[in-house]
């Protein structure tokens, strides 16, 4: 299995969970164990281009597969632009359900590069967060997107009249 | 949270998968897993050996054979939704796909998985019942063939035999239109069936000449419910025709009250579903 560019060869029990594998095995302990009864997203990681929930995927059926986790995103010490809107529009609170929503985002991202923010919104579905009631994290993709297209952000919230 | 201990098994064909579930009785087949995976966590279901079809070849795709499309045991839901081929041909399961579970589910669960696991709310269900489509078994004595509105035994209980493996579903072409609407149990379209419906019909010069619907979530299994097209056939599809013919959309099905709904409640959401989705079926 290739973990964020790097090739990995290990034996594994068959009831191993890909997130377990991840955390425990290779000491990825970004991609949080949430619910773990594949609702909540927390532990959303990038398997073949598609994003899928850890908790509920055998290690042994991601052999040969090529996983993106959390630790994956930022290059050379630079923030990935989903890590940086989180960072600019208040994207999280405690932080718990953030590595998933940053997966899911940069999923969304590379297949739609200017959603709307009913796409936003229906893209992190599959991703609970108990803080933050989901409005600055759809501002978050919102920046995220204008930043990746070469586009300045839209202003924060906070500095728009109502 | 681990399941129990089991073997694991990733056969390259489908003859070799077989062989393993009619050699092993505890044996169970995965596809996404996301049906299966969250039963064995819990430890609802513990299998001796799962039997990963994942790595079969030719299993993952949509094909048009002409008077019909084939999709695969590994085409995921997702795939499902966004084929033009299920969007223009069979546009209730294109619907009923992109309605199920979350991104993340739809990217790995396998239309064919939800159909072998057999929710009583699932959404694809109800969608190949109305669309007259027929099930694919693989199994040691060779292939058979399960009509749609067979394939639901009872709740979780499909009609395969355990050694049977459903390797595709055959949606015949044809027909007006068809259409799947639901509400979900987090509001809105989203998570499973509180009550759903999917409508399939067929109006050439006018007049209805066929019509099939399909409800799921309100009772023990997805099921047709005949009496709603019948009632339909002969009508010009005016929206009188539809709410009389909406009237009838319990019949026969056993409801089933649970934490979204009572009885009565759910009997209420059937009709009002079934209305939506043939007003839909009948619209451009």
């Amino acid at each position: 299995m290739t973990v964020n560019g790097t090739t990995y060869d290990r034996d594994v029990e068959p009831r191993t969970l890909l997130v377990h594998f991840l955390r425990e095995e290779l000491g990825l302990t970004g991609t949080h164990v949430g619910c773990d009864t594949s609702y909540c997203g927390a532990c959303t990681v990038i398997v073949d281009g598609r994003s899928v929930k850890s908790c509920t995927y055998l290690a042994v059926a991601a052999d040969g597969a090529d996983v993106r986790t959390v630790e994956g995103v930022a290059t050379d010490g630079e923030l990935h632009p989903v890590q940086e809107g989180f960072w600019e529009r208040h994207g999280l609170q405690c932080g718990f359900c953030t590595p998933g929503m940053i997966m899911s985002s940069v999923a969304l991202l590379e297949q739609n590069p200017d959603p709307g923010e009913g796409e936003i919104r229906h893209a992190i579905e599959g991703n609970l967060c108990r803080c933050t009631g989901y409005h600055n994290i759809v501002r978050a993709v919102e920046y995220a997107a204008a930043k990746m297209r070469g586009e300045e952000p839209p202003a924060p919230d906070w500095e728009v009249p109502s | 949270m681990y399941p129990r201990k089991f073997d694991y098994t990733a056969p390259q064909t489908i003859a070799d998968a077989v062989a393993v579930l009619a050699a092993d009785e505890g044996a169970k087949v995965m596809a996404g897993g996301m049906s299966l995976l969250p039963l064995m966590k819990m430890r609802l279901l513990s299998p001796a050996t799962i039997v990963d079809i994942g790595r079969i070849d030719g299993l993952d795709r949509i094909e048009d054979r002409g008077d019909h499309i084939a999709i695969g045991a590994l085409v995921r839901h997702a795939e499902t939704a966004a084929s033009d081929l299920v969007r223009v041909h069979a546009p209730a399961l294109a619907q009923a796909a992109s309605l199920t579970g979350d991104v993340q589910v739809r990217n790995k669960g396998t239309t064919c998985g939800s159909l072998a696991h057999a929710d009583i709310a699932a959404d694809q269900t109800a969608a190949v019942i109305a669309l007259g489509a027929t099930m694919v078994a693989n199994g040691p004595g060779g292939t058979r063939e399960i009509a749609a509105a067979d394939f639901f035994v009872d709740t979780l209980t499909s009609a395969l035999a355990p050694d049977e493996i459903l390797t595709e579903v055959r949606i015949p072409k044809g027909g007006s239109g068809s259409a799947y609407d639901k509400l979900g149990r987090r509001g809105g379209r989203s998570d499973y069936a509180v009550a759903g419906a999917a409508a399939w019909v067929d109006k050439p010069n006018g007049t209805i000449t066929a019509a099939r619907v399909a409800v799921t979530g309100i009772g023990t299994k997805p099921m047709l419910v005949d009496a709603v097209g019948a009632a339909l056939v002969g009508t010009d599809g005016s929206p009188e025709a539809i709410a009389a013919a909406a009237e009838h959309a319990t019949e026969g099905v056993t409801l089933l009250e649970d934490l979204y709904g009572s009885e009565e409640y759910k009997a209420h959401l059937a009709k009002v579903y079934a209305a939506r989705a043939l007003t839909a079926a009948l619209g451009d």
